[in-house]
């Protein structure tokens, strides 16, 4: 054994997934099976009362599931990870082991659109209430913490906003607070940044973006530093007996633990939106490549954001200061998107990002058509607002698609330039 | 030596027997007992409560001090202290006269002196951990739970 501090790429391809012990499968095994067979009595015991460490049933814990969550506490630089369904799973499961009814939380108003959703309707309607703050404004957001505020929530990058969180300023104004940083990573993916290096508690992600790569998998993640005082007095949840399991105070009991332990123990395990082992083994598949593809992706963001500022039916565009998903204008309104997307040959049009395939939408004629257009201004949502996601293309081939699309749906700012 | 590496901590853990546990606790929520059980059910250590209160836990006989443990058992291989810093100073002056080769302080427990005088007199010393924690980060415990062992490996592990 050796005291290696290892790189990144190599512990996106060996972290969490030694040769199996049984067989000597060198690929980690999809262990495929609801349930787990005990050693004896007093080892289920053991199991059931939290002491010891191994599987009962999957919808807790599973060896492939467990492989993925350590390869990502890793990449993370954290203390542990808790693997869900989905990103908004992970997020949900994060505000639970947190906060229950009567509690608070910020948020950026930076964020994806599901995000507002779930915690603007769903989590209030459990008790919960948000208080959206632009990301950037500082004095907004210590004025938003009240004394029953369990997290500051942000993204590293926002959907679909490109907006940069200032992590390390967030981290001190949460921790001043006494409260923890939660921050979605999914946009960075820690190829590209990582949180809990800038003082972050708590990232989560859908891994169905960049961690998957390839579009194949509906998954998130939760990672915990352990760095965070969970026993500061304002987490009763973590910090007082709990009935949820047989008056364990999971501060004492787990220390730096109690965050991972209570997510896992009591929430993942009474909320049920565990991953999947197929999942867990095709996010496993996606991780060992993870460096290398983002690298690819943001050289051919690059490219793609360098020919679309040289067009004249480019009214303007967001090129990404980080990561490979980023926004722009094309003059003409919603027609014009309609007809861009409409002429597309190789970019998929569909709502989803971080795929090796080019992806493209167009929210005026999707995700947003029912509002009218002043409504989507005041949303932030142009009607000529295009959003794309960079794949792993040939860049040449990418241009060449967008080229035509462009000039068949702009053809009058051409004739404008003519004249 | 101050065991402060993974691979100390291994060697150190792979190379004892006897666990003498100072502060060992019947009581089902406290962690020295969660320590105790997994000690005794899970690994392959021989663990023994240093509790003067007590007569037993689960059946393990217990020993009101070290200094009675090593009169009728030899000196402990670890002495793992469950103990108030302010106390341990006392503890690791006991481990030495019991001729322990090791002492464990759990996490918390950090006592520069006790440190110091465990350390000069040739015992290993391992400060601010779980012992239950590394031994599950050397055996796969902590990777089931999606906890971040640190270990990367491509040897088969003998079952």
């Amino acid at each position: 054994m050796q005291d290696r501090q290892f790189g990144f790429s190599t512990r996106a391809i060996h972290a969490g997934t030694p040769p199996d012990p049984v067989t000597g499968s060198r690929v980690t095994p999809i262990y495929q099976t609801a349930a787990f067979v005990f050693g004896s009595t007093e080892q289920a015991a053991e199991l059931f009362q939290l002491r010891s460490y191994g599987h009962i049933y999957s919808r807790i814990s599973n060896p492939t599931v467990a492989a993925f969550e350590e390869r990502m506490a890793s990449l993370e630089g954290g203390l542990g990870a808790i693997a869900f369904s989905s990103g908004l799973a992970a997020q949900l499961g994060v505000v639970l082991t947190l906060a229950q009814a009567g509690d608070h939380i910020v948020s950026s108003q930076n964020v994806y659109g599901g995000t507002v959703t779930q915690f603007s309707i769903t989590v209030k309607r459990m008790g919960i209430e948000t208080s959206f703050v632009p990301v950037d404004d500082f004095e907004a957001i210590r004025a938003a913490i009240r004394p029953n505020t369990k997290m500051l929530f942000a993204e590293t990058i926002g959907n679909p906003s490109g907006a940069l969180a200032d992590v390390d300023r967030l981290a001190q104004i949460a921790h001043e607070a006494g409260i923890p940083l939660v921050v979605d990573n999914t946009f960075a993916s820690p190829a590209l940044y990582r949180p809990i290096e800038h003082g972050a508690d708590v990232v989560v992600h859908s891994a169905t973006k960049f961690i998957s790569g390839h579009g194949t998998v509906i998954g998130g993640v939760a990672i915990e530093s352990g760095a965070f005082p969970w026993h500061n007095g304002k987490f009763p949840l973590l910090s007082q007996p709990s009935p949820g399991y047989h008056n364990k105070v999971f501060t004492e009991t787990f220390g730096e633990y109690a965050f991972l332990m209570r997510g896992r123990a009591e929430v993942l395990r009474d909320v049920g939106s565990q991953l999947s082992p197929m999942d867990a083994w095709l996010l496993l598949i996606g991780l060992e490549t993870l460096d290398i593809r983002m690298k690819a992706h943001v050289e051919n963001a690059r490219k793609i954001a360098g020919f679309l500022l040289g067009r004249p039916e480019v009214e303007w565009v967001n090129a990404p200061a980080m990561g490979s998903i980023f926004t722009f204008g094309l003059r003409g309104g919603r027609e014009a998107g309609r007809r861009f997307i409409d002429s597309l040959e190789l970019w998929s049009h569909l709502a989803n990002v971080g795929d090796t395939k080019s992806l493209v939408i167009h929210p005026a004629s999707t995700t947003h058509s029912q509002l009218t257009d002043e409504e989507m201004e005041k949303a932030g949502v142009g009607a000529g607002m295009v959003r794309l996601s960079v794949g792993l293309e040939d860049a040449d081939d990418l241009i060449w698609d967008l080229e035509r699309a462009l000039r068949a749906a702009c053809p009058q700012p051409l004739e404008v330039s003519r004249a | 030596m101050i065991a402060d590496t993974l691979a100390a901590r291994r060697d150190l853990l792979e190379r004892s027997k006897t666990v003498a546990m100072i502060g060992a606790s019947a009581n089902q929520l406290r962690p020295s007992y969660t320590v105790f059980s997994y000690l005794r059910t899970m690994t392959p250590f021989e663990v023994t409560p240093i509790n003067p209160t007590l007569k037993e836990i689960d059946g393990v006989k217990a020993f009101p001090s070290l200094a009675a443990y090593a009169q009728e058992r030899g000196a402990p291989d670890i002495v793992d202290v469950f103990r108030k810093p302010s106390e341990v100073l006392e503890v690791v002056r006991e481990a030495i006269a019991a001729g322990a080769k090791c002492v464990w302080f759990q996490y918390g427990i950090i006592n520069e002196e006790a440190i110091r005088t465990a350390d000069e007199a040739g015992l290993a010393v391992v400060v601010d951990r779980c012992i239950k924690v590394e031994w599950a980060r050397l055996s796969g415990g902590l990777s089931t739970s999606g906890l971040n062992s640190g270990l990367i490996t491509s040897r088969r592990k003998a079952l």
